[in-house]
């Protein structure tokens, strides 16, 4: 077999600790996005993370029309826009040009790093496709990084999915006859794509709340070389409705009531990393996930059967999945056997 | 801006179909990343790249997408950042890329694209229909067809050359009927590298490059405040192609292949002495020149413009010429339903151009060969009768569909 030629990638050690990490900024002031608004402080981080020789393109959502205003644009590193469902192929193409550009003499070789990111309408919905398609190449250096505020937000907070179950949003307001116009389940992104896409390296999921562990993960993958994906869950207050203040705290609440495990699949090898180790290894409970639901207004429609709908799936989650909190499939349950 | 050219260096020739003609020219314009998914019949000019690529003949990246949407954004994103890139579809597949089409030229990204012309299909047809290439007309894509193979290899390197100019910066699709052009062979000159070389330039995207040493964020938020402004450069982009930067790369062409082509916008055929004159798009041209040949033994001058540039469409110079004539015959291979007198999109196109014009010739429009109909030579016939009635002062309706079953 001809070797998977990949080009040479960037030396981005862990930061060890917040106050290694360096000052400079490559996402700054000239963004527009909400107050409390957790995915500006993504873009922050990521872009932090991955230093000054990257390129950022970023699918039609919060993440562009916020920050990238004629003349005030946030971002220091270039820039571009894709369309909704093409962060995979945004990052292909321009990951694609610079290894045909390099290997021909056409560009001074060196590594650059290439982020496409989407939010989860773009990515989740819209372009699970081309990103499936981009992790089965394993020659393009690309990290596609999906930051999740669970709702089509740009327009006005429609459900999307992975908005999760039950939530109020503009296309399903609580009614007199339908109490729930919402009754899908969010789906499981990053587990599908690690099952799904064997050959890719690294997928992990991460929360800003943890800032340092989140740079982290994205410099891994950044690093690990090949295609890569990394799953942000950011709260949002315009689209959950809570006190912007609280976005920190609700980041941390959906880790620590188990609705949003703490993974990372590297080279194959599946790590549950931060709180989330803990509570697979039995070692911390997980608090209720009333204490997250109830913090928010688009859950306030549910009544005492609704969270516990709810707290059941998260406990199946916990229990009954084969890898929990990772891969949905249950395990096979002694007393659904034949009698020996 | 070409280097002076040895002409020892000779051509080859071979027999090769329209598509692999335009493989052939991917090659010699040293494309960088080229990105595949199959429909007919485009996707024979992909199965000839695989070969190039295969065999070591053409060193690019090459990528079988998983859909025509992500086809053409991959090579959009990877034209921003400096790669000469190469596209196509068909059909329904063009349509579905057609997100990716739309934004392509606002993007000022100078893609070189095929289009296997074929009827959109439901129902299903595979045969030709220019309604997926015509589809794009407004957005800002340069539009040219061809005819032969010839054709098509020398077009696909002027293409580049046009689309690449800093003036321009637009994309371009090559226009090529399916089977009858992408699957017919015929003897074409495979010019040598040198020529090509010195014919076209590297592509340079400047200061519009997406790279580190040039931190630009590429189609910020606009709005009403700019986007006026910047749909006026592409207007005044689009005049350069067509006032400067087309005719000048035909007149390199011919310096340096040795090959004419006359009026680079369109072609003319026993245009000379006619009364009446027929014009089309494509491969028609085969039927109606063989009609013309043996109307002329019965003593009936007819003549025959075919349009190459649809996009940008030659008005004044097609005015000048279809002046000349008694009365002009359009055949399109397309249809526009509901549009002004339920006319074919070139018709439509014709009478508009002649509206200013001096001399106004009346125009007869016609719809010939949808879904890869043939158009045979007692079609053209049947419309030249027609057309020399109109001549004669016998008003004709403004729209006939040749071959119609009742
Ligand atoms: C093809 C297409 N369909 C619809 C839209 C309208 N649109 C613009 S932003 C957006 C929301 C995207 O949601 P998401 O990807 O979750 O990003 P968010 O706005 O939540 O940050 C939509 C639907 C579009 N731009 N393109
Ligand atoms: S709606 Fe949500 S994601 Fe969008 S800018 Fe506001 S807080 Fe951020
Ligand atoms: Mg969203």
């Amino acid at each position: 077999m001809d070797a998977i030629e990949t080009l040479p990638i960037q030396q981005l050690d862990a930061f060890k600790g917040v106050k290694k990490v360096p000052l400079e900024e490559y996402f700054t002031s000239g963004h527009r996005t909400c107050q409390g608004c957790e995915s500006a402080l993504v873009m922050k981080l990521m872009v932090k993370a991955a230093g000054p020789r990257t390129i950022v393109l970023g699918s039609t959502g919060c993440m562009y029309v916020a920050n990238t205003t004629y003349y005030s644009t946030s971002w220091v590193v270039p820039w571009m826009h894709t369309q909704l469902g093409s962060s995979g192929s945004a990052g292909l193409g321009t990951a694609a040009a610079l290894k045909a550009l390099m290997r021909k003499g056409k560009m001074k070789e060196e590594p650059i790093n290439v982020i496409a990111f989407c939010g989860d309408g773009g990515g989740a919905d819209m372009g699970l496709s081309a990103i499936s398609a981009t992790l089965t190449h394993p020659q393009y250096n690309v990290l596609i990084l999906l930051y999740d505020n669970e709702s089509y937000a740009n327009t006005d907070i429609q459900l999307s999915g992975m908005t999760p179950y039950g939530a109020h949003t503009t296309f399903s307001p609580p009614g007199k006859a339908k109490r729930l116009m919402h009754t899908r389940w969010k789906k499981n992104m990053a587990g599908m794509l690690a099952a799904g896409h064997p050959e890719t390296k690294y997928v992990g999921t991460v929360c800003a709340s943890y800032a340092v562990d989140m740079m982290n993960r994205v410099r891994k993958a950044l690093m690990i070389g090949g295609p890569t994906f990394v799953h942000s869950l950011d709260p949002c207050p315009k689209g959950w409705d809570y006190d912007p203040m609280l976005s920190h705290e609700l980041g941390e609440l959906a880790v620590e009531t188990g609705i949003w495990p703490l993974y990372e699949v590297e080279n194959r090898v599946l790590k549950l990393y931060g709180r989330s180790k803990g509570i697979a290894e039995k070692r911390s409970k997980r608090k209720p996930v009333r204490d997250y639901l109830l913090r928010q207004g688009r859950f306030a429609h549910f009544t005492d059967d609704d969270i516990d709908y709810f707290q059941a799936k998260i406990d199946d989650m916990w229990e009954k999945w084969l890898i929990p909190g990772v891969i949905p499939f249950w395990k096979e349950l002694e007393k659904d056997q034949p009698p020996a | 801006m070409a280097k002076v050219v040895e002409k020892a260096q000779q051509e080859k020739e071979a027999l090769i179909s329209g598509s692999e003609a335009i493989a052939v020219a991917c090659k010699l314009a040293d494309v960088d990343v080229i990105t595949a998914y199959p429909i007919r019949p485009y996707d024979t000019v992909m199965q000839y790249v695989a070969k190039l690529v295969a065999n070591g003949e053409l060193d690019c990246e090459y990528i079988v997408a998983e859909s025509e949407h992500s086809q053409f954004e991959i090579v959009k994103h990877a034209s921003a950042a400096g790669a000469r890139v190469f596209c196509g579809s068909s059909g329904v597949g063009w349509m579905y890329a057609f997100e990716a089409l739309t934004v392509t030229p606002a993007l000022r990204i100078p893609m070189v694209a095929m289009v296997g012309n074929r009827a959109l299909d439901d129902p299903g047809a595979f045969g030709v229909e220019h309604n997926d290439a015509l589809a794009v007309r407004d957005l800002g894509w340069q539009l040219v067809w061809v005819d032969n193979a010839q054709e098509a290899l020398d077009t696909a390197l002027i293409a580049y050359r046009v689309a690449e100019d800093r003036r321009v910066f637009l994309p371009c699709a090559i226009a090529c009927d399916g089977a009858f052009l992408t699957h017919s062979q015929a003897l074409t000159k495979i010019p040598p590298q040198e020529w090509v070389d010195a014919f076209l330039p590297p592509y340079n995207r400047g200061d519009l490059l997406l790279h580190p040493d040039n931190p630009i964020t590429v189609a910020p938020q606009v709005n009403e405040d700019w986007l006026m402004e910047l749909r006026k450069h592409n207007d005044e982009a689009m005049k350069r192609s067509k006032n400067a930067v087309i005719p000048e790369a035909y007149r390199d062409f011919e310096r340096i292949f040795n090959r004419s082509y006359g009026n680079p916008f369109f072609e003319e055929y026993q245009t000379e002495d006619a009364d009446i004159v027929l014009v089309g798009m494509g491969t028609l041209s085969m039927p109606v020149k063989v009609a013309i040949r043996q109307m002329r033994k019965e003593g009936k001058k007819v003549g025959f413009v075919r349009v190459r540039w649809f996009r940008p469409f030659p008005a004044e110079d097609l005015a000048e010429t279809l002046g000349r004539f008694g009365a002009v015959g359009v055949i399109d291979r397309d249809y526009s339903f509901g549009s002004p007198h339920f006319s074919g999109v070139l018709a439509t196109e014709v009478r508009a151009a002649l509206y200013p014009a001096a001399k106004r010739p009346p125009v007869v429009g016609f719809i010939c060969g949808l879904g890869g109909r043939e158009v045979t030579v007692p079609d053209v016939r049947r419309v030249s009768e027609m057309v020399f009635k109109a001549a004669g002062g016998e008003t004709q309706p403004f729209i006939t569909w040749m071959g119609i079953r009742e």
